[in-house]
């Protein structure tokens, strides 16, 4: 067929596995937005004593490669440990799939960026992230560069729609540069709330609009 | 193509129609010599009068004289003609400022963003939810520095017809030349330059199951424009190099071929697929219910991605195309769902069916019942829309 995808990634767009929803997830994270076109849920079924990954779902709103990588991701992470899972990378799923399109690479890194997420909710919701490095306005910034500003599909720090972060006594408070009844305000201020939130030395998430 | 494809992408490419081929096969291999002068050797007159005869015809679809009419290489030559031709004529003349709307082709609205470059100024004009320019802020835009309105006859994604008739009245009035892009439209959709007062016209014949690779431009008698394509004399001195003769012979034939029955036909069948379309749930109509080309039908499906989409249909046998940034080559949104209000999410999942003379009644049913079950099975997966 003369398509761009190899036959791999078109067998995991028609067959996805691990797909679908789970609701007694030990960890959960969604990357993407409708809005920007791309969006990966994946969820976690933790053993706790070995940290392993008895099972893992995933859910895709995207195109084909997003769906695929997905679907890759899952098979690759399962039975694997947190750590060893951490360490599967976008190179690892793009050659399990037999390569994907340079232009659709971030359809793709999306999946990978949801597994890594998933796995730090789960060392976060349970008390496991070892080197508890204090927020800082860097680290807030860097969990904002997985927002993205739906109006141009780009990030919101590369975007600059970020204009102010401040961080006091566990209240993180960022501004962002648009109206409030803007139709993304809501969208985005859920978004930052979901990333921002589960750092363990962060009590509360205020996200505030310009006008 | 495959047996038993089903093609629903005619607002993109169409199959040629034999008897197209059929008119033009004769000027490959016999009358293959260059249009001559009347005083010229025989086949070269022949070749001249089949020119002259196809000319005549597209002319006079359009109501036209046969020498307001000049062949080009298709609708993107054409519009780029229009809106160069008159900004190079005018600029120095009359002014710099040019208007068209955001919703426009790619040549209309990438000739007036390479105008810009060189300094001209460009108002693109708002559309309504629906597609439509409002005439309120055409006539609010023109100023006297205003040389050129560019607003399409249809649109090539959504489907909406504009109120050329009201627009060409608005600029006459103004005293501002008009060019509308037909490129969709013509000639299912009827425009005379007799009752429409429009200066400038893009067609092309690729889209009614004539030739790639041959369009044309109506020009009024007396518009102001300059030649920028260099060379010999062709085409009243306003369009250089040879003509393009078995194209400009296949484009007439292809004119010929369309017929307002053809045309009620495809629209019976858009009627349908929309009426089914919409049954889906969460799914709504782009571009105007009633207001719009008779064979397109434009659906947003939330909650899914179009290139996922069209590539389930490609599998099942169907080709269709989306306003997805996936499947775009830029990997940008549909700007036509954009500039009608859409957000991002609806343009990724806007999916746009065209109709053509090669479709048949029962492709409507076997399109429907792949498309309802895709969009289940992808939705089936999407993190979002649950419970909705």
């Amino acid at each position: 067929m003369p398509l761009p995808y190899s036959e791999i990634v078109m067998e995991h767009f028609r067959h996805p596995r691990n797909v679908g929803r789970m609701d007694d997830a030990d960890a959960k994270a969604v990357e993407g937005s409708p809005a920007c076109g791309d969006m990966v849920a994946v969820y976690l079924k933790v053993d706790p004593a070995e940290q392993r990954i008895t099972d893992i779902k995933f859910e895709s709103y995207g195109c084909a490669s997003n769906i695929a990588t997905g679907s890759i991701i899952t098979e690759l992470a399962k039975g694997k440990t947190l750590e060893e899972a951490k360490q599967i990378t976008w190179k690892e799923a793009s050659d399990a799939l037999g390569g994907l399109p340079p232009i659709k690479t971030h359809c793709s890194v999306l999946a990978v960026d949801g597994l890594r997420a998933a796995i730090q909710n789960y060392e976060e919701r349970h008390g496991l992230v070892k080197e508890r490095v204090p927020t800082t306005v860097e680290v807030v910034n860097k969990r904002l560069k997985h927002v993205m500003n739906p109006v141009t599909g780009l990030d919101v720090v590369r975007t600059r729609l970020v204009k102010e972060v401040e961080i006091s006594e566990g209240t993180v408070r960022v501004v962002i540069d648009l109206p409030a009844d803007h139709q993304f305000a809501a969208n985005i201020r859920e978004e930052i709330t979901d990333k921002i939130e589960p750092l363990w030395d962060v009590d509360k998430v205020i996200v505030e609009f310009t006008e | 193509m495959v047996g038993e494809f089903v093609y629903l992408d005619n607002a993109a490419a169409t199959r040629l129609d034999e008897r197209v081929l059929e008119a033009m096969k004769p000027y490959f291999l016999e009358t293959y010599a260059v249009a001559t002068s009347q005083f010229g050797y025989s086949p070269g007159i022949e070749a001249r009068d089949a020119l002259d005869a196809a000319r005549a015809t597209i002319a006079g679809a359009l109501g036209a004289e046969p020498e307001e009419f000049i062949f080009t290489s298709g609708s993107t030559e054409s519009s780029n003609m229009a809106l160069k031709g008159v900004a190079m004529a005018l600029g120095e003349k009359k002014g710099r400022h040019i208007i068209t709307s955001k919703i426009e082709d790619f040549p209309v609205l990438n000739s007036a963003r390479a105008l810009e470059k060189q300094g001209f100024r460009v108002t693109y004009l708002d559309v309504d939810e629906y597609g439509r320019v409002n005439l309120d802020q055409l006539r609010e835009a023109i100023t006297p520095e205003t040389i050129l309105v560019s607003i399409q006859a249809a649109n090539q994604e959504i489907g909406t017809l504009q109120d050329v008739a009201a627009i060409g009245a608005i600029c006459r009035e103004r005293g501002v030349l008009f060019h509308t892009d037909a490129t969709h439209s013509f000639p299912r959709v009827p425009l005379d330059v007799r009752e429409v007062p429009v200066d400038l016209v893009t067609v092309s014949a690729h889209l009614i199951h004539g030739p790639k690779g041959i369009g044309g431009l109506y020009v009024r008698k007396g518009t102001p424009l300059a030649k920028w394509m260099d060379g010999g004399f062709q085409e009243f001195n306003l369009r250089a190099g040879e003509e393009n003769i078995p194209g400009a012979v296949g484009f007439a034939r292809a004119v010929e071929l369309v017929t307002p029955e053809e045309t009620a036909r495809l629209q019976d069948m858009r009627d349908r697929l929309i009426e089914r379309l919409l049954r889906i749930p969460n799914s709504r109509l782009n571009g105007h219910p009633t207001l719009r080309l008779p064979h397109n039908a434009n659906v947003s499906f939330r909650f899914v991605e179009g290139e996922s989409i069209l590539l389930h249909l490609d599998m099942r046998g169907f080709a269709v195309s989306t306003g997805s940034a996936c499947f775009s080559r830029s990997l940008e949104a549909s700007h036509v769902i954009l500039g009608i209000g859409g957000n991002h999410e609806r343009a990724h999942g806007s999916v746009r069916f065209t109709f053509g003379r090669f479709n048949k009644p029962e492709d409507v049913d076997a399109v429907v019942e792949s498309i309802s079950d895709v969009i289940e099975n992808l939705r089936a997966i999407s993190p979002l829309g649950k419970g909705q």
